[in-house]
């Protein structure tokens, strides 16, 4: 018995109406807590019953503590029949069990009915004494610390990264079938409910034993997703990080380490020991592939998968980067290859970790659902996943790279057929975090090579390059080769240098399929799938080309499979890597030259689309510094093999030595238009609107080149439904697809536009075919303002000067700036950024050791400047770490009124948001993983509002809920917000609809940086781009 | 090829000024969208009249789910479903609660009941104001009325508890619960040319001044009825009329008292017991429910118009209630003085409210 839950029910408020005839409610509360229940008494005729109760004291296991919900069931006291339900409460108690994260629970929560919503509110105390339990062989994992969170959390520091955990459940649904069946709905519901509450808690028990046996404290990047897989069974599959974390005690001390700050802050702050990651690669080009198609008990189809980076032949280390580096990257790869999947969830890395990403691995397979026997074996879906994973591991290694990271899976499922993906990046990750012992000598000797571009450096071998590319000497180091192209699934490197802004890049995709039964269907499907990937590879080129940009981050492929259709979205940040070189633009080939009007045709295109990229250009801000072309590798092919490889990728395996030899010239990204879906994509390409005035979008966590973020920030879910004809051909579906996607875009910012000038970060989408000819798209966002004057500085700065990142070896990280004004902007640029330099009394400057610096930089200087005659000389900015106690920026005056404006209510404020951090403000204490699963139904949908009134209902209790949780863990915001699942039914016919919901996040606490002020001095992580960035936000 | 399902959720809510205003007013989300596009937001944020639909119908059906919360603003500051800043709650509760001058006219001193909300749709067309807007406006007034109706204590203060509303709307709020509950008589023809501000006006005169509230806020009473006891004893002022003595004398009192000081002096003196006579037969019978709510018809009749049509100006009309109203006073046999002075004090500003075209 090593654990004591104890509930206090105090009162209760806003309860709905139960008797009628008096208007009131005799109200009183049972607490559920495994098989023991406790009744409080019965409070007579209120809507604001005061129960006051004793202490209710479970004595119970801790792994019953960890499994189990404590269950809060409001009823109405009926003398003569049963009594009424009003509502529940699921209170999960995991963030008690953790000394680090909540102590109590306290405060008033919504009393939850699935056919009413929310009908009230109930205040409870929850308590819990925890007994040491010195047991080995315990079952339960009390203690470890769950983030969802793709990073490191803010107040912690990384020990040790020790690596993948993965767990899953499986359980019979108790109720699938909802609309045909004559029930009492909510029972049924409510046992799902509960079902997979404890299930999600068992799971992560369970996670919690393997992090224990790795000898972790903590799972980071927490993701756990629901299989509803109707007949046959409910799939609860949990994947993480497991790493040794510590507690970073006082803010002074935390200060020094860059992850505890707003990442516009990390960015600045130079990593401490900034490997310099070398090579890394990845990209698009060839549709190479294994297949392997395995039977094991059921039917499945693995997928030719499509790796966007090519296969290599073994990872090697590059010949150029010395012996150093081998050495480095062997002790690394044996640290990995202990490991059965060297993956991590991660997306964001403690400096020095990432050393080079290879690029984008992933692998989908197809698999015919049948009914889990045994709920407690489910190795038929344990095997289905390691063998996926296996595939990408295999896939990462043919990329010369020994780990992935940014890795996540995902499945769709459409009657009995399922599609199982998981990606990733390709990556060589530094043995720091992964072996004990202080981190060596070697890497600071790194560190020093290439403080933004190292991990840009290809992994591969340049003379067995596994694909088609083209490699040029690193634009930024100009020491190692980079590719053409970089493809991520990984948030945007803090400390990578960047041109210029990014901006959301989707492909969108509609296939139809015939409608099909049993393995014919998954044989259809899996057919389908490679070219579907193929294309939204090439549509996601074209349109990084089309903006100018030459890498994407956070790219996330989805593909979503109906009865009659599949669908496929892919959604990237694309960004101007200043490492790699400029992309070229879009060269358009006719077929038929000869003919006169196809000639007019094609160069009015052609003009359209040139004309675009450089608006984009304009637009993004992308004015890369000219540099003397060098390109390495083979010679230029002619354009007609080029142009080959794009259109012809369907012929097959036959083709692929073809392929491998057509190594094109960068300038020469030619689109042939040899037949109508050509055209049709570059309409498409062109049909893409560009954001309005003043706003950005993204679906990473940060917007390079904006860091002055103010603390507006506006957490938001929008879905929508659409409903299309029968018998549309590929084309007009895709086109409907896109507009979809585009209109719901074009709908946020026009909601959004009082934030203006702001950007939408983590933009992310979900697409599903709830039924046939219905498409669902849902997307969870943030929007954030940020100021405008200082944008526009920052955009000139990054725009027409070069921001080159360095570190002295000095303790106190100064930084430098190094601007080189171009004369056009010389004039306009100097106010506000050097002027608040001089007004620091405290800067720096004359104790710099400029010629350090200098002589680092000065092989790069002598290059812009021979390209760039315009460039006149560089101005040195310094800032620091006295630069925090300066004034109070504007932006921050701003953040203090919206503060105040804000106590007033009665109703604790707490935000959300799907980033790791709220702008402007510190991150104090993480206070435990939400993960709430909610379903809602109705039978009386048009009184409801119909099916828009009915779901937006829902969507706003569920964030009610959260917020309530959070605010009764003692939290004021959620971060890493995400909303996993929106399983939305509907039969307008029988007036009814149906909805599920499942939302995760970690309960924070933050307080505004200017509110922390005076209590510590931060060493500041010193603005390189903007002078004052980090703190207005 | 339709949109299904179309929301959008924000943590805070998100509500537009200029689309809350349209759903108040009651326009359906078609017309609201065409005033949208004619107000040029399309222009200014590069949107397309799709958009603008999503986004009207998106707002509207917040505002409906909100308006729940609305009936009872105290709720909404507890509520947890929406998450709405303070500033903006203040301003969702004070539009909801503003009405039409032009309607609460239409309505004032009406029995808030279902007959008198039957009739809503001849205001509607007689105002030009839509319907919806017509019976969101008669609910509040219900609503506020059946609230403060029991309650005891200052009627103002009551409204603005309880409705969070900004003072001046809560002393309108007032005055449209007064004349509600004695039914005063505000549609005659006569009476067209008061505004509904006149009125609230003098509700609340009446309210300060004639209401067992008004005397002692220690009393357990409301401020909506009036003061029974005073209206007992207005009885007593018939004096000034009746005897014949007392009448002269006063006449002679005022006279002396303006004499020289105005150009319309024959004609006030002409008029004096005319005027006199009425004022205090307006008094004598105020103890009747009935002619309490003929109260300002009966000020026109006998009061206003005769002084009209002798072309006095409200300075005279200023003048003349001054000396009126202190020559009593001075009167041997007249032992009234407290009732006349709290009598005459509310009649006089009414009556100079009410002075004019």
């Amino acid at each position: 018995m090593p654990g004591k839950l104890k509930a206090k029910i105090v009162a209760g408020r806003h309860l709905p109406v139960m008797d009628r005839a008096s208007d009131l409610t005799d109200a009183f509360v049972e607490v559920k807590f495994g098989n023991t229940t406790f009744k409080t008494d019965v409070y007579p005729k209120s809507l604001n019953p005061q129960w006051n109760s004793e202490w209710f004291k479970f004595e119970v296991d801790d792994e019953d503590l960890q499994d189990e919900p404590l269950q809060i069931t409001v009823l109405d006291h009926d003398t003569y029949s049963a009594n009424d339900a009003i509502g529940k409460v699921y209170i999960d108690i995991d963030p008690l069990l953790c000394s680090e994260a909540a102590t109590v629970i306290s405060g008033w929560l919504p009393i939850y009915d699935t056919i009413h919503g929310i009908r009230g509110e109930i205040n409870v105390l929850v308590k819990v004494d925890l007994f040491n339990d010195l047991n080995r062989f315990r079952q339960s994992s009390c203690g470890v610390k769950f983030f969802c969170t793709t990073s490191i959390p803010r107040c912690y520091r990384a020990i040790m990264v020790h690596g993948f955990v993965e767990e899953l459940v499986v359980n019979e649904d108790p109720e699938y079938q909802w609309i045909d069946r004559i029930r009492t709905p909510r029972a049924s519901n409510e046992a799902r409910q509960r079902l997979i509450f404890l299930m999600s808690g068992e799971l992560q028990r369970k996670i919690g034993l393997k992090v224990l046996e790795m000898g972790g404290n903590a799972v980071v990047g927490y993701l756990q997703c629901f299989d509803l897989e109707g007949e046959s069974g409910l799939v609860v599959r949990a994947i993480g990080t497991a790493c040794t974390l510590e507690k970073i005690s006082t803010f002074p001390a935390t200060a020094t380490h860059p992850s505890n700050s707003s990442p516009s802050k990390d960015m600045k702050d130079s990593p401490q020991a900034a490997p310099s990651t070398l090579g890394c690669r990845s990209t698009h080009s060839s549709p190479v592939h294994s297949a392997s198609s395995r039977l094991s008990q059921g039917f499945s189809v693995s997928v030719p998968t499509l790796l966007f980076a090519g296969m290599g032949s073994g990872g090697s280390a590059g010949k150029d980067a010395g012996p150093l580096k081998a050495l480095l990257k062997q002790q690394t790869q044996s640290a990995l290859e202990q490991r059965e999947y060297p993956f991590f969830t991660l997306t964001v890395f403690p400096p020095g970790f990432l050393l080079h990403v290879g690029g984008v691995v992933s692998a989908r397979s197809v698999k015919l659902l049948d009914r889990i026997h045994n709920p407690d074996e489910p190795e038929t879906r344990d095997a289905w996943w390691e063998e996926i994973r296996q595939e990408i591991k295999s896939h990462a290694k043919s990329l010369g790279c020994h780990a992935v990271v940014g890795y996540s899976e995902s499945t769709s499922i459409c009657e009995e057929v399922c599609i199982l993906s998981a990606s990733g990046t390709a990556a060589i990750l530094s043995s720091r975090f992964m072996q004990d012992g202080p981190l060596d000598t070697e890497l600071r000797f790194e560190e020093v090579v290439s403080p933004g571009c190292g991990f840009c450096h290809i992994p591969y071998d340049e003379l067995n390059i596994p694909f088609p590319a083209q490699l040029t000497y690193c634009y930024c180091c100009r020491r190692y080769k980079v590719p053409d192209v970089l493809f991520t699934t990984i948030d945007l490197p803090t400390e990578a240098s960047v041109t210029g802004k990014g901006c959301l890049i989707q492909a969108r995709l509609c296939r139809t399929k015939k409608k099909a039964q049993g393995e014919v269907n998954a044989m259809a499907i899996s057919n389908l799938l490679p070219f579907l990937e193929y294309e939204l590879h090439t549509q996601l080129m074209n349109k990084l080309k089309l903006r100018g940009m030459n890498a994407l981050f956070g790219l996330r492929i989805q593909i979503s499979v109906g009865e009659t259709m599949l669908l496929g979205l892919a959604s990237a940040t694309g960004v101007y890597l200043t490492a790699l070189p400029s992309p070229g633009g879009i060269q358009i080939v006719g077929k038929t030259p000869s003919d006169i009007t196809y000639e007019q045709h094609i160069s009015n295109m052609q003009k359209k689309i040139n004309d675009t990229i450089t608006k984009n250009k304009e637009l993004y801000e992308i004015n890369p510094p000219e540099v003397v072309e060098e390109i390495i590798g083979s010679p230029i092919p002619e354009p007609r093999q080029r142009s080959r490889l794009f259109r012809s990728h369907s012929e097959s395996s036959d083709d692929v030595s073809e392929i491998d030899l057509s190594h094109g010239k960068k300038d020469a990204f030619v689109l042939e238009i040899d037949d109508t879906d050509a055209v049709e994509d570059i309409h498409a390409l062109l049909t893409d609107s560009p954001t309005p005035a003043g706003f950005y979008s993204c679906n990473t966590e940060i917007m390079p080149g904006i860091q002055n973020w103010t603390s507006a920030i506006q957490m938001f879910t929008s879905v929508r439904v659409f409903r299309l004809n029968a018998n549309l051909t590929n084309q007009g579906l895709n086109k409907i697809f896109s507009d979809l996607c585009e209109n719901l875009l074009k709908s946020l910012y026009f909601k959004l536009r009082s934030m203006v000038p702001c950007c939408l970060c983590h933009l992310n989408f979900t697409v599903a075919i709830p039924e046939d000819e219905l498409i669902q798209v849902a997307v969870t966002a943030v929007a954030l303002s940020f100021d405008k004057v200082q944008t526009l500085e920052n955009g000139k700065q990054s725009g027409e000067k070069t921001p080159i990142k360095a570190i002295t070896e000095n303790d106190e990280q100064l930084q430098f700036n190094l601007e080189l004004n171009a004369e056009t902007s010389s004039s306009s640029i100097s106010p506000k950024g050097l002027s608040e330099v001089g007004s620091h009394p405290s800067a720096r400057a004359p104790s710099v050791d400029y010629s350090s610096f200098a002589d680092r930089c000065s092989s790069w200087i002598e290059q812009l400047k021979l390209k760039a005659h315009t460039i006149r000389r560089g101005s040195v900015k310094t800032t620091s770490s006295m630069e925090k106690a300066s004034p109070l920026p504007e932006g921050r005056s701003r953040s203090l009124r919206s503060n105040r404006s804000y106590s007033g209510s009665s109703v604790a404020v707490v935000k959300m948001t799907p980033l790791s951090f709220i702008p402007g403000a510190k991150i104090i204490k993480y206070l435990g993983i939400i993960n709430m699963f909610f379903i809602r139904e109705t039978s009386s949908l048009r009184e409801e509002g119909g099916v828009s009134g009915f779901l937006h209902t829902f969507i706003a209790e569920v964030f009610a809920m959260v917020r309530a949780h959070v605010a009764a863990l003692g939290g004021n915001a959620v971060v890493s917000y995400s909303m996993k699942e929106c399983v939305f039914m509907e039969n307008p016919n029988k007036n009814q609809a149906q909805c599920l919901i499942n939302v995760s996040g970690d309960a924070v606490i933050f307080v505004r940086e200017s509110e922390l002020e005076l209590t510590s001095v931060q060493p500041q992580s010193a603005t390189t781009q903007t002078s004052n960035g980090g703190e207005g936000t | 090829m339709s949109v299904e399902l179309d929301v959008f959720v924000g943590n805070t809510t998100i509500m537009d000024k200029e689309v809350y205003q349209l759903w108040l007013n009651g326009y359906t989300v078609n017309d609201a969208v065409k005033v949208r596009i004619e107000g040029g937001v399309m222009e200014e944020c590069e949107a397309s009249a799709e958009v603008l639909l999503s986004d009207t119908m998106d707002q509207y059906r917040t505002f409906q789910m909100c308006e729940r919360l609305l009936h009872h603003p105290a709720k909404l500051a507890n509520q947890l479903l929406f998450q709405i800043p303070p500033d903006r709650q203040a301003m969702l509760i004070e539009r909801y609660y503003a009405f039409d001058d032009s309607f609460v006219r239409e309505v004032l001193g009406k029995k808030l009941s279902k007959g008198t909300k039957k009739d809503l749709d001849d205001v509607s067309i007689k105002t030009g104001i839509m319907l919806k807007s017509c019976r969101r406006q008669f609910d509040n007034f219900k609503r506020v009325f059946k609230v403060v109706e029991e309650l005891k204590g200052p009627l103002v203060e009551n409204i603005r508890q309880h409705f969070l509303l900004p003072d001046p709307l809560a002393r309108d709020y007032a005055a449209i619960v007064f004349f509600a509950n004695n039914r005063f008589e505000t549609g005659k023809k006569k009476l067209q040319y008061l505004t509904f501000q006149d009125f609230a006006f003098c509700a609340g005169q009446l309210i300060n001044n004639w209401t067992v509230g008004a005397v002692d806020n220690m009393m357990e009473d409301m401020d909506v009825d009036l003061d029974k006891e005073f209206l007992q004893d207005l009885k007593d002022l018939k004096i000034l009329i009746t005897d014949k003595d007392l009448l002269d004398q006063h006449k002679s009192l005022v006279c002396t008292a303006l004499r020289g000081k105005t150009n319309v002096f024959n004609e006030m003196e002409a008029n004096f017991k005319n005027l006199s006579r009425g004022l205090v037969n307006i008094a004598a019978k105020l103890i009747n429910a009935k002619d309490v709510r003929d109260f300002f018809i009966d000020l026109v009749e006998k009061f206003i118009e005769p002084c009209r049509s002798d072309k006095l100006t409200s300075i005279d009309v200023n003048l003349y209630l001054t000396h009126y109203t202190n020559s009593a006073h001075i009167l041997d046999t007249f032992k009234h003085h407290t009732v006349w002075t709290r009598y005459m004090g509310v009649i006089k500003s009414c009556i100079l409210r009410m002075y004019h075209d």
